[in-house]
């Protein structure tokens, strides 16, 4: 197998070659000491296979960041046939550096200027033989977006496949040596670009002067914000709803009449257990597709950048920068894409950070538990208040694990933005990423999921012989186990088995409630009123907010974060700051006197 | 004038003079376009004592104050 590394600058349209390159057929490949996903994709080269691999980013190949060292360890663990970079037609000035870097490492390469249509809407003049003469290596123009220029950019590749049949290492000097590469940059710059002196006013600037106006652009922001989210979810959640309606006229006109005959435990552990675990995972996929889709214009154009200008003032301070807060107000709608959407931040500390806030965002699905105890226990004026505590403490826990973890995950790379021009992505350029996303949830995240929807199967459902979630249960004798730490927060035991399943996912905690107290779901809300006082369906409430958000959440957690230590983590501190806020609460609601 | 980068107002230009950076901070400047002897403008601050929008070549950049102040430049008026 021949393989073939695709490297280059951060914004220089790198991924849109790689995917117009391959096809829909990339895969997240498995390289040993890598903690970001690198994306490969086997094609057909020249009469051989060849793995195309897309490197992250980088700036400089000597630099520290996270990206910059999973480079090097990629290119020094790894024999590759050849590398391809790819540049940014219009900032050849800078970039070319990184290529005399990569130089250095005495591999096959050719170089790819991507970006020819905007190269051209500034008036910069690349003398192509010139440059290829001067760099010693076959170089092409290309338009990734718009597919132009591909052909001569294969035949380049095919070539060096073809000359070079053996991979080979970096030679390790070329990526410790510190270069004097300034003079021969400008050396060939000044051979081979034209700049035009003077920059046309372009669109960009336009839009800046009205997006990142000192007063106007934070309001603006933040109404951006808000439509994005409405968008999103205003598509995304029907969409899932009509694929949870799906699932269940599956389960009920095919597989209950298919498994009629089927012994009892083996019955319910396909029913309850894996086909609900499938179905679990399944219904983020909806969310998941349209988020991204919707993600891919907020970030291809550019505002994902200029929202961490934006909100830098105030979220530097939370060791937070901008892109994480919208992926933390993203969060209010589901976790699990918005976990997933921080890979936009390069930084793994800051990633990492980010991944601990947004499990406090109060997301949809918690709002449907909150929605129906309020109204159950609280009057309409009251519930209001209600609700709008419990969106308050979300913002809260947040800020205050923000606070609490920023030391741990300080981000060491310096926050010096590209604020690239304002670009409107391709319709294909978003099939790719909901594509690609997608996929990524499933692979990664969804046996977690399954197995984790039939342990708490097993739990609820273990002996047999009894009504499920009864006190003879698993899930029972746990309940009974863990009542000492529960009995303080005003939480009994059936509360307690609810919050078992809860854990699964907060939308069958209303139905679990109503199978725990032999309810149907219509009177489920009397019996509730009837049996807890504010009190306690307040701390309850409070816990179910702050503690895991969901088994699919933390499946995520560990499949972005690829360490178990952190998901651990990430899931022990909620829990904690949960049983403290309750406590807290509960004890001094009851000293006085309520 | 001599001066620091963060001393700038929107709309001011300067020539880079030198860049008292770290190793780490100083690479990731020079592979944006920050060296010394560019011409280098600044197109607006944000609010709050928040970070400044710089223009190099045909680079955008944000730049937090911080690390502003460690780029000296000469005005040009």
């Amino acid at each position: 197998m021949k393989r073939i590394a695709i490297l280059g600058m951060p914004n220089t349209g790198k991924s849109t070659f790689f995917n117009r390159l391959t096809g829909a057929g990339a895969r997240v490949g498995n390289w040993p000491g890598i903690t970001v996903d690198l994306l490969a994709a086997k094609i057909l080269l020249g009469g051989s296979m060849v793995e195309m691999v897309d490197l992250p980013g980088i700036y400089n190949l000597h630099g520290f960041s996270d990206d910059e060292q999973v480079v090097r360890h990629f290119l020094e663990s790894q024999a590759v046939n050849g590398l391809v970079v790819i540049l940014n037609a219009s900032q050849l000035d800078r970039q070319l550096a990184l290529l005399l870097q990569l130089r250095a490492l005495k591999l096959p390469m050719t170089l790819v200027l991507n970006m020819s249509d905007e190269a051209k809407q500034l008036g910069i003049k690349i003398d192509l033989a010139e440059l290829a003469r001067s760099l010693d290596m076959p170089v092409t123009l290309i338009s990734a977006k718009y597919g132009q220029g591909f052909e001569s950019a294969r035949h380049a590749i095919e070539h060096i496949v073809q000359h070079h049949p053996a991979a080979r290492l970096a030679d390790t000097a070329g990526l410790s040596q510190d270069d004097r590469i300034e003079v021969e940059l400008d050396r060939i710059v000044s051979g081979s670009v034209s700049t035009p002196i003077t920059l046309p006013p372009d669109i960009t600037r336009r839009l800046d002067r009205v997006l990142l106006h000192p007063w106007l652009g934070l309001p603006l922001f933040f109404i951006t914000v808000f439509l994005l989210f409405q968008l999103v979810y205003g598509i995304g959640t029907p969409l899932q709803d009509g694929m949870n309606w799906g699932l269940e006229q599956i389960k009920v006109d095919l597989l209950q009449p298919a498994l009629v005959h089927a012994p009892l435990p083996l019955r319910s552990f396909i029913e309850d257990g894996l086909f609900d675990g499938i179905g679990t995972v399944m219904s983020f996929l909806p969310i998941i597709v349209v988020f991204f889709m919707f993600m891919a214009i907020i970030e291809d154009s550019g505002y994902l950048a200029r929202a961490a200008y934006l909100m830098d003032a105030i979220m530097a301070r939370l060791g937070l920068d901008g892109r994480s807060f919208v992926m933390q107000l993203m969060g209010f709608g589901c976790n699990v894409p918005a976990l997933m959407g921080t890979r936009v931040m390069r930084s793994r500390a800051l990633r990492l950070l980010t991944m601990m806030v947004i499990p406090f965002s109060l997301c949809s699905a918690r709002l449907q538990v909150f929605l129906f105890f309020t109204t159950a226990i609280f009057a309409p004026r009251a519930a209001a208040m209600v609700m709008f505590s419990l969106y308050l403490m979300s913002f809260l826990m947040a800020f205050l694990t923000a606070l609490v973890w920023r030391g741990k995950y300080r981000s060491v790379e310096p926050l010096l933005l590209e604020l690239p021009p304002y670009r409107f992505p391709t319709f294909r350029q978003l099939i790719a990423q909901g594509w690609q996303q997608s996929q990524h949830f499933l692979k990664g995240a969804s046996g977690y999921i399954v197995g984790g929807v039939i342990v708490v199967w097993a739990l609820t459902h273990y002996p047999f012989n009894v009504p499920p979630a009864s006190p003879t249960t698993l899930a029972g004798q746990l309940a009974d186990f863990m009542a000492p730490l529960f009995q303080p927060l005003g939480i009994d035991r059936l509360l307690s088995v609810a919050l078992l399943f809860g854990f699964i996912a907060k939308e069958i905690v209303i139905g679990a409630l109503a199978v725990i107290y032999g309810a149907g779901q219509g009177n489920l809300g009397g019996i509730i009123a009837g049996k807890l006082d504010w009190v306690q369906a307040y701390s309850f409430m409070l816990f179910t907010l702050i503690y895991t958000p969901c088994l699919s959440t933390v499946a995520v957690l560990k499949q972005e974060s690829k360490s178990w230590w952190f998901t651990a983590l990430a899931v022990g501190w909620p829990l904690g700051l949960a049983w403290l806020v309750s406590f807290i609460f509960y004890q001094s609601a009851r000293a006085l006197g309520w | 004038m001599h001066t620091s980068l963060d001393h700038l107002f929107p709309n001011q230009s300067g020539t880079i003079e030198t860049i008292e950076a770290g190793p780490e901070l100083g690479r990731r400047m020079a592979a944006l376009g920050l060296r010394p002897g560019r011409r280098i403008e600044v197109v607006r601050t944000a609010p709050l004592k928040g970070p400044m929008q710089i223009r190099i070549g045909h680079t955008e950049l944000m730049i937090r104050r911080i690390d502003a102040a460690k780029i000296c430049v000469n005005l040009v008026a």
